[in-house]
Formats: C-alpha cells, sequence, structure tokens
C-alpha cells in the first residue's frame, strides 16, 4: 500500500467514495459476532433486570407484576437502603476523581522514562488490580489485634497504648477502605492512559518545541490532553462504574454486613437482596437506580470533558 | 502560546527537527522520581508484604511483635498446598489446564471480535452506529449482580451450564472490549483510511493491515485485561461440576479458612499472580517504542 497520497488527494476522492459506500456489506461482517453475544449474554439480561425491577420475584414462583412499589419501598421504607446511598456517594465522590486524576499522573510521568524502566514502573502500580483477591493482605496490616502490623507498629511508637480496632470500629472503617481502594484504583483506566500515551504522534511534540512549548506542563495541556480525550472519556466511563461499584472489598475487609452498616454499599445492597434474601426484583431496582445514578454523571463527564478539551 | 497555533501544527512540508528530549529540565525528572518513589513504596509493600509472608513458616506467622521480613525462609507453604490439592478427586493439572484453556482461548476470541466490531463504530457514521456507541457505554454501568439470575437462565436454555462457555461468554459479550478499541481507534486519521482505499484496499485489508497495527498497545492492553479477568474467574454459578472448575477456583476455596491458613493464602496469591505477570511482560514489552502513527497524521 502506498501512504504517501497527499492530503489534497485524499480530500478530493473522499467525496466520491462517499457515495460508492452503498454496500454496508464489511460493517455487518465485522459487527455480527459481537453484536450476536452482545444481544444474548449483556443486552437481554439487562432488559430482563429492568423488566423484573417492576415486580416481586423471589425465584421460586413466577413474578409478579408490583408496579414502582420497590422503588417507592427503597425512599420510604429501607433505612439501610438510605445509609449505603450514603456510603456509596461518600466512596465515590472520595475515591471516583483521586483514583482518576492519580491514574492519568502516574501515566503521564511513567511515560517520560525509557521503555524497559517504563514497563517496571507500569507493572509496580498496576500489579495490586492485576493479582485478583491480593487485597486480602490489608486485613493482616489492619488486623484489630496487636499483632496486626499497622498497630503493632504504632503501639512500639508509643502513639497509642491499646490495639485499634480498624475494620470493625465505624470511626475508621470507611478510612481505611478508602485506602485500600485507592491501592487498588491503578487499574484499567491506568492502563489505558499508559497506552494511549505510547500511541501518540510523537512528531506533534516535535512541532510543539519547536513552535514555543516551553516546559512539560505546557506540553501536557496543549498537546498531551486534547490528543488524549477519547481515553480519557473511556477511563472516565471505567472510573464511575468502579468508584460506584465499591461492595467485595468492603465485604471482605469489614465483614458482611459491617458493624453498623458502617460500609454497606448500594452494591452489597443488591447482593444482599439477590443473592441473601431471593428477593430479586427489589436487587433489580436498586441496580437500576444505581445505573441511572451513574448516567447522569457520565452524561455531566462526557459533556463537560468533551467541551473543555 | 495559544491552542490554535497547535491545531495547525502538522504542516504539509515541514521538516521536522530530530530532538529527542524536549523541553526537560533535570530538576523536574528528580521531583517526578520521587513522587513516583513515594506512590511506587505505597503500592507495592503490601505485594512485597504477600511474597514475604508465603515463604513464611508458621511459627514466624504468629510471632509477635510482627516482622516484615522472613527469618528462616521455608517453601512448606507451597508444599502443604499441592499435598491439599492432591487429595481432591480432581487433580491439580486437570484444573490449570482448565484455567489455561479458557484464559488463552477466551483472550484471544475476544481480541479479534471485540477489535472487529470497534472498527465500524470508531470509522464509520450512520444513526444506527451512533446509537450502538451509546448503548455499549450503558452496557458498561449496568451491574452485574442483578444480570446474573437472567443469564444463568438463558445458560441453561442453551445447554452452556458446565462447559467452558460459560466461563468465557460473560465476558465476550462484554461491551467494554469493544469501547476500548474503538476509543483507540478513533484517533487514526481518517485520511490514512481513505488512502488506503484510494489504493483499492478492501475494508477487510484496511482493518487486518493499517487499523490493527497501529492500535497495537490498544489490543495489547486488552489482552492483559481480557487474560486477567478470565484467568481471576473464581467460582461461577454456571460451574458447579469440579472437574471443569478453574484452578483460582480450587485454589482459593482452599486459602479462604481463615488466618491459620495466612501462610498459604499467601503462596495461592503469589502463584495465581505469576501468569498474568508473564502476560503483562509479553505484551507490554512487544509495544514497540515507535507504534505512533508518526508523520502520518498530517
Amino acid at each position: 500500500m502506498n501512504h504517501s497520497v497527499t492530503k489534497t488527494d485524499a480530500v478530493t476522492k473522499k467525496g466520491k467514495k462517499k457515495r460508492n459506500w452503498s454496500s454496508k456489506i464489511p460493517t455487518i461482517v465485522f459487527l455480527t459476532p459481537f453484536t450476536i453475544l452482545f444481544v444474548c449474554f449483556t443486552i437481554l439480561p439487562i432488559l430482563a433486570a429492568v423488566g423484573l425491577s417492576f415486580t416481586y420475584f423471589n425465584m421460586l414462583e413466577p413474578p409478579v407484576f408490583v408496579g414502582l412499589d420497590n422503588y417507592i419501598r427503597m425512599f420510604f421504607d429501607d433505612d439501610v437502603f438510605l445509609i449505603s446511598l450514603r456510603n456509596t456517594a461518600i466512596f465515590a465522590i472520595i475515591t471516583g476523581p483521586i483514583s482518576y486524576i492519580l491514574s492519568f499522573m502516574v501515566a503521564w510521568l511513567i511515560n517520560e522514562f525509557r521503555r524497559s524502566v517504563r514497563t517496571v514502573l507500569t507493572l509496580i502500580f498496576y500489579l495490586p488490580s492485576l493479582a485478583g483477591n491480593v487485597y486480602f493482605v490489608w486485613t493482616y496490616i489492619f488486623s484489630g489485634d496487636s499483632y496486626g502490623f499497622m498497630n503493632s507498629t504504632l503501639m512500639r511508637l508509643g502513639i497509642i497504648t491499646d490495639p485499634i480496632m480498624w475494620l470493625t470500629d465505624t470511626k475508621y472503617m470507611m478510612g481505611v477502605v478508602i485506602v485500600v481502594i485507592l491501592w487498588l484504583s491503578m487499574g484499567t483506566g491506568f492502563l489505558s492512559f499508559v497506552a494511549g500515551l505510547q500511541s501518540m504522534d510523537r512528531s506533534l511534540y516535535e512541532a510543539a518545541a519547536v513552535d514555543g512549548i516551553k516546559n512539560r506542563f505546557a506540553e501536557l495541556y496543549y498537546v498531551t490532553l486534547p490528543q488524549m480525550v477519547p481515553q480519557l472519556l473511556f477511563g472516565a466511563v471505567i472510573t464511575i462504574s468502579t468508584s460506584f461499584a465499591v461492595g467485595y472489598e468492603c465485604m471482605n475487609l469489614t465483614g458482611f454486613p459491617s458493624t453498623d452498616y458502617g460500609t454497606h454499599t448500594l452494591v452489597l445492597h443488591i447482593l444482599d437482596f439477590g443473592g441473601v434474601r431471593f428477593e430479586m426484583g427489589y436487587a433489580c431496582a436498586i441496580a437500576v437506580f444505581l445505573f441511572t445514578l451513574m448516567l447522569l454523571l457520565w452524561n455531566v463527564i462526557n459533556k463537560t470533558l468533551s467541551k473543555w478539551l | 502560546m495559544s491552542t490554535s497555533t497547535v491545531k495547525l501544527l502538522p504542516r504539509k512540508g515541514y521538516k521536522r527537527p530530530k530532538v529527542k528530549r524536549l523541553n526537560r529540565s533535570i530538576q523536574g525528572t528528580m521531583v517526578i522520581f520521587f513522587i513516583l518513589a513515594i506512590l511506587g513504596s505505597f503500592m507495592l509493600l503490601p505485594i512485597v508484604y504477600v511474597i514475604v509472608t508465603a515463604f513464611k513458616p508458621m511459627n514466624e506467622i504468629f510471632i509477635y511483635p510482627p516482622k516484615f521480613w522472613v527469618q528462616n525462609p521455608t517453601i512448606a507453604n507451597f508444599i502443604t498446598l499441592i499435598e491439599i490439592t492432591q487429595e481432591t478427586w480432581v487433580p491439580f493439572e486437570r484444573s490449570l489446564f482448565n484455567s489455561i484453556f479458557v484464559s488463552v482461548v477466551g483472550t484471544i476470541l475476544y481480541i479479534f471480535i471485540a477489535s472487529m466490531a470497534a472498527y465500524p463504530l470508531a470509522k464509520k457514521s450512520s444513526k444506527f452506529l451512533r446509537f450502538y456507541d451509546q448503548v455499549l457505554v450503558l452496557a458498561i454501568l449496568f451491574r452485574p449482580e442483578v444480570t446474573q439470575t437472567p443469564l444463568y437462565i438463558i445458560m441453561s436454555k442453551m445447554h452452556l451450564i458446565n462447559t467452558y462457555s460459560s466461563i468465557m461468554l460473560p465476558i465476550l459479550a462484554g461491551s467494554f472490549g469493544v469501547f476500548l478499541m474503538r476509543q483507540f481507534m478513533v484517533t487514526i486519521p481518517d485520511e490514512m483510511l481513505e488512502a488506503a482505499r484510494v489504493d483499492g484496499a478492501s475494508e477487510y485489508k484496511i482493518f487486518g493491515s493499517l487499523v490493527m497495527p497501529l492500535v497495537k498497545p490498544a489490543w495489547m492492553t486488552l489482552t492483559i485485561f481480557t487474560f486477567n479477568s478470565l484467568w481471576n474467574t473464581g467460582d461461577t454459578q454456571y460451574i458447579y461440576d469440579e472437574g471443569m472448575k478453574t484452578l483460582t477456583s480450587v485454589l482459593q476455596s482452599i486459602s479462604s479458612a481463615g488466618i491459620a491458613r495466612a501462610g498459604a493464602g499467601a503462596a495461592v496469591a503469589l502463584m495465581l499472580m505469576i501468569p498474568p505477570v508473564i502476560v503483562f511482560i509479553i505484551s507490554q514489552s512487544s509495544v514497540m517504542e515507535t507504534m505512533s502513527h508518526s508523520g502520518l497524521k498530517g
């Protein structure tokens, strides 16, 4: 293939080609395999869940239509739901923006290094998310007895005299879980930022330097960020979906249910009703509510990011 | 310096000077190194603690005050683990094979399927495709906890329970990878594709020999994600036949027996970490430094 066709040539031919593009066959071929799987195993279950949210369904008897009862129950008849909503909001507001900015910042800083160094650094930051359920190690570190790493260190230094119940005392639980979530946050978004920076057009930097970009911050603002919009949007979706989905970490660290529902979140509430109490209809209604919440936020972020850059 | 200047930058017939590292001060590099060192140790130390614990003998796990480093390293934890897996009626090799098969085949399939779907979504425009784009994002945001029940019904109707497909399908049908690939393919300049079309290349040829090489960092990253999530698939509701269970599921059920198994738990974590790390290193180092579509953008 000859890539040396100049821009003007391509543009004149573009109009003609566009009209010839009557045959949609390649598009159909490209889309078919995924679409079949996507519709059967993703879209259908989602539609089913949305439908079930208007029913009472205990998974043994057929679902009974109850209208908006599940949604009304959420706000007027379920105090734990409101606690879990508050906790989810706290987790999302704190961990979401921090992990998003940190992921991009680290990816950007790492990009300054040679490839071999960069691979090692990327691995170090990605390891916590890569290694499955390895965050159980934090239960040793924050163990509530004096054998716990944090307690024994603080006691040796004379800062505390009695061990702190990090994972069961409502004063500390939230903080500990937030630390662990931030530790786990250099995941998907981070790696896609690294990949995005790797596929940047290097000639733009050279040209920018010639045109008077003075330091790396100016370069970041004027060259890198505008080029990274697609990856930044991808990272935003991932950050929203993970920071609102905090739950399993809480369950494995602070137990289920946690003391006074101190780290109970919406996802855990869904799990409680869907997996433990077999009230599938109500669980689906909470999921639909959570989904709507994320969707609204995504629309705001999508509009802001696209406009700002 | 204004933004408008930058947008005009890749001018035609513009000779680029050969400059290696631009706008970089040594002080700035030092600061970066310092920040990365602090953040890096926060990330790394717990992992090191897991590795160290995996080699600790029982008496050191219960020592007071707890010590970070191991005094007398031992592989007793690993031996215990292998002994336990020998006692179960499903051989260790069988679950290892299950895990490797599902992870490798699933990853390769997903890269193909997701990239193919991403190409028209990124580079063709029609009302239907824009709608499809929106649906992809929505599907990422919806919670899997409540879709599992409908998914189970669909799978059992299709007789997929207790098959490898039941582990792979929820991931293969996920829109996450398609959206990732789409976001990278969007950045490829249309002029390049047009040029190839003018030269008579078919859409399949453009996809295979132009688009895919250009977005190699993206699908190498997707390889890591997909392998990782398939490998880390533990117990699922779709598999109850012991012989079909993954290594992760078998090992995690052993290690989840409380603090007395802290050493074994760390050993499991360490062993399960190795394949994803290998995949990570292979895919990261095969992404070339010069993968950018340098020079072709203008």
